[in-house]
């Protein structure tokens, strides 16, 4: 042929109501054929300005507005803005009660990364495993049901301490998850990790080097895939995380295969971890003496924990009235979503989609 | 059970009445036409079902309980829900092209079970270039598919339908390679005789135990042929949100879906006929033995697409070229040898 055919690029509108946007992001895609030649995301669908309506609530009304931040894992949420709070003030928290949040919020990270190694699948057309990961996710949010009687929006974790004490047979149930929760593990890898096409899929794929990780400040699974051997949980520990014997999986490939096996590692993991707290889970209160109209010092802090797609952070600002001045909440899906034009360059469609369900990025908490 | 006997029947009975000559031809053929045509959607309908109830014990679900017995009437309901549906146009779509595509395809998803053996006897017309017109009928659904992409004026729908043409191309030239040596074997291109090749040793003597290779290449090219997972690119929910039937609702979409599983009945009844014996069989009726057959290939499709992940559409390309095709030449090469040498 002498002549080159005429081409032109595609311009698409992946979402905001796609079925793999998780949720109600945008991205203006410029295709060339299948190849993704830009991609800018758009958001702000799902804005609800928590952070100002924060202002101009007491403290005590802020948490069940943070169960609605990033609604994935609404104990993390819960505990981030208690844990600031707290920093303001000086409340002994009782034992009981931060072995108690510790027990929680690992079981929302397991339920997190259930979804999203599900939801993986689901991305990348393994229908199954998504059934079978819900099918022990359901276990989870029944052991919350049991105790808050809620199942996604929890309002658990509160200024002090905890709402309400766990049932008597709450740990009976718990540790009958945790002994079938290995096995099925073992289920998803057999079905996902060592399948060829699941390989093909993910391998290379999305590759973060380490020096972009410190760039976008990517945390969590995502930049332990990378190499980077960072968790806040032992590197900025809070609560009784000290007393906990674990691992934390690094991985070096920074690809989507080495960020899915990050989250399935980390599973396991806390499921250590709660075995390990069930253990030593001491008796007494439940929650400090707090006054009805709590208080904090005046003056600015930052807290943050280590949740299931990376550093959730709350910056607080207190003028030593009943309510707060200022609230800025960060999430990692943030940052996770900016380095997605980065990485995508080239790759085609399908990549798009594996990369974005193995950031894990989840849109409630990047709008607020 | 001979479809011959039935006719006779049938002509006698028109004789009766008195209709002779070219009427009474044209009845039988109607009557054999509906025939096919009742048998087909009934299979249709079960295959949905079937599919349903599958993917729902591989997922440890039920799957529909509600309609029948274990739900055997939803795929009734939901085609009855499916005509009552409004069928919507969308604005900018080219309408003709738009209107066509879903009828296209469901007439070439029947038109090939003309020549294909149900049981001994059992078949519409032995063609002598049986087995040449499945494989040039079937490839009509690609062009309708393409007509759907485009005729949808949608982007997504469009990228589907680039899709399944590219994909189609590419695999129709193993599959075919793969019969080719069947064909080879049985010297004759018609399905009664590749079926007849196929009866020595008590109705065991498969071709699918000369063949191993053959079968193999046959059945992955063939599950990409019936756009299933993991080759079911053209209509990747997750990426292009439904691909080519993005647009289309009520009885079109119903016709695509039926059309989908009519022709995953197809492949597998061909993968009966030309590599398991097709009504090959001791002690049962032949038509037992053909049916039981396909379903059971049908239910190994099935299983694939609920234990696989989907392929990438680059990935799809570099299998069908430099994985397929050359087995597919060495199975040639294979049965060529090893045909002339042991006189098959």
């Amino acid at each position: 042929m002498t002549q080159d055919l005429h081409t032109e690029k595609m311009v698409i509108n992946m979402g905001p109501h796609h079925p793999s946007t998780h949720g109600v992001c945008r991205l203006i895609l410029t295709l060339d054929g299948e190849n993704v030649v830009e991609c800018e995301p758009v958001i702000g669908y799902l804005h609800r300005s928590i952070e100002k309506i924060c202002e101009n609530r007491t403290y005590a009304q802020c948490i069940p507005l943070m169960d609605r931040f990033e609604y994935v894992t609404s104990m993390s949420c819960n505990w981030v803005f208690a844990l600031a709070t707290e920093k303001l003030t000086d409340l002994e928290i009782p034992e009981r009660a931060e072995y108690l949040r510790v027990i929680m919020t690992e079981l929302n990270r397991i339920a997190s990364h259930l979804l999203c190694i599900g939801v993986t699948g689901l991305d990348l057309g393994a229908l199954t495993p998504f059934l079978y990961t819900f099918r022990e996710r359901e276990l989870i949010l029944d052991l919350f049901e049991m105790t808050c009687g809620q199942r996604l929006t929890y309002n658990y974790i509160r200024i002090g301490g905890v709402s309400q004490d766990i049932p008597d047979e709450f740990i009976p149930k718990c540790r009958e998850f945790l002994d079938i929760f290995d096995e099925k593990v073992d289920d998803y890898e057999k079905v996902l990790t060592e399948n060829p096409i699941w390989m093909a899929r993910n391998k290379g794929i999305g590759v973060i080097s380490k020096q972009q990780v410190y760039d976008f400040a990517i945390s969590g699974p995502s930049a332990r895939a990378s190499g980077v051997d960072f968790d806040i949980r032992r590197d900025d520990p809070y609560s009784v995380y000290d007393r906990f014997d674990y691992t934390i999986p690094v991985f070096e490939g920074g690809d989507s295969y080495d960020r899915y096996r990050a989250r399935v590692q980390e599973m396991r993991e806390s499921a250590k971890i709660i075995g390990q707290a069930l253990d030593q889970l001491p008796g007494g209160d439940i929650r400090a003496k707090v006054r009805a109209m709590f208080k904090p010092k005046a003056g600015e802090v930052y807290s943050r924990i280590e949740n299931s797609r990376g550093e959730m952070g709350i910056y607080l600002l207190s003028d030593g009235g009943k309510k707060p001045v200022r609230v800025r909440a960060r999430g990692a899906s943030y940052n996770h979503l900016l380095i997605i034009p980065e990485i995508i360059k080239g790759l085609k469609i399908a990549d798009l989609v594996a990369i974005f369900a193995s950031l894990d990025v989840i849109l409630p908490e990047i709008d607020r | 059970m001979e479809l011959y006997p039935i006719f006779g029947w049938l002509d006698g009975l028109l004789e009766k009445v008195g209709i002779t000559g070219p009427t009474a031809d044209l009845i039988t053929l109607v009557a054999l036409a509906a025939m096919v045509f009742g048998l087909l959607s009934l299979i249709a309908l079960f295959l949905v079902w079937w599919e349903r109830k599958i993917s729902a014990h591989i997922q440890q679900r039920f799957g529909p309980m509600m309609a029948g017995w274990h739900g055997v009437l939803q795929t009734v309901a939901d085609a009855v829900k499916l005509i009552q549906k409004e069928d919507i146009v969308p604005t900018l779509a080219d309408r003709k092209v738009f209107f066509w595509a879903p009828v296209i395809c469901f007439v070439s998803a029947f038109a090939a079970y003309i020549v294909i053996p149900f049981g001994e006897g059992l078949i519409v017309s032995d063609l002598n270039i049986g087995i040449l017109y499945i494989i040039a009928i079937t490839t009509f659904t690609v062009i309708s598919l393409l007509m759907a992409g485009w005729g949808s004026n949608n982007k997504y729908a469009l990228i589907g339908g680039m899709r399944s043409a590219a994909q189609a191309v590419s695999y129709e030239i193993p599959l075919v390679l793969s019969i080719l040596g069947v064909v080879m074997v049985a010297g004759s291109m018609s399905m009664v005789d590749i079926v007849e090749s196929q009866s020595g040793w008590g109705g065991f003597r498969w071709n699918i135990f000369f063949q191993p290779l053959g079968f193999v290449i046959y059945l992955i090219a063939a599950t990409a042929e019936a756009n299933r997972t993991p080759f079911d690119l053209p209509e990747a929910e997750q990426e292009l949100v439904a691909g080519f039937n993005i647009e289309y609702s009520g009885m079109k979409f119903a016709m695509f879906f039926l059309a989908e599983f009519v022709n995953m009945f197809t492949v597998s009844a061909i993968a009966t006929t030309v590599f398991l014996g097709g009504w090959n069989g001791p002690f049962l009726p032949s038509w037992i033995w053909f049916l039981g057959k396909t379903l059971a290939i049908v239910f190994l499709l099935m299983v694939f697409r609920w234990s696989f992940p989907r392929l990438r559409v680059d990935q799809l390309m570099e299998f069908a070229w430099k994985v397929l095709l050359p087995l597919a030449f060495l199975n040639i090469l294979y049965v060529g040898v090893f045909a002339k040498w042991l006189n098959w």
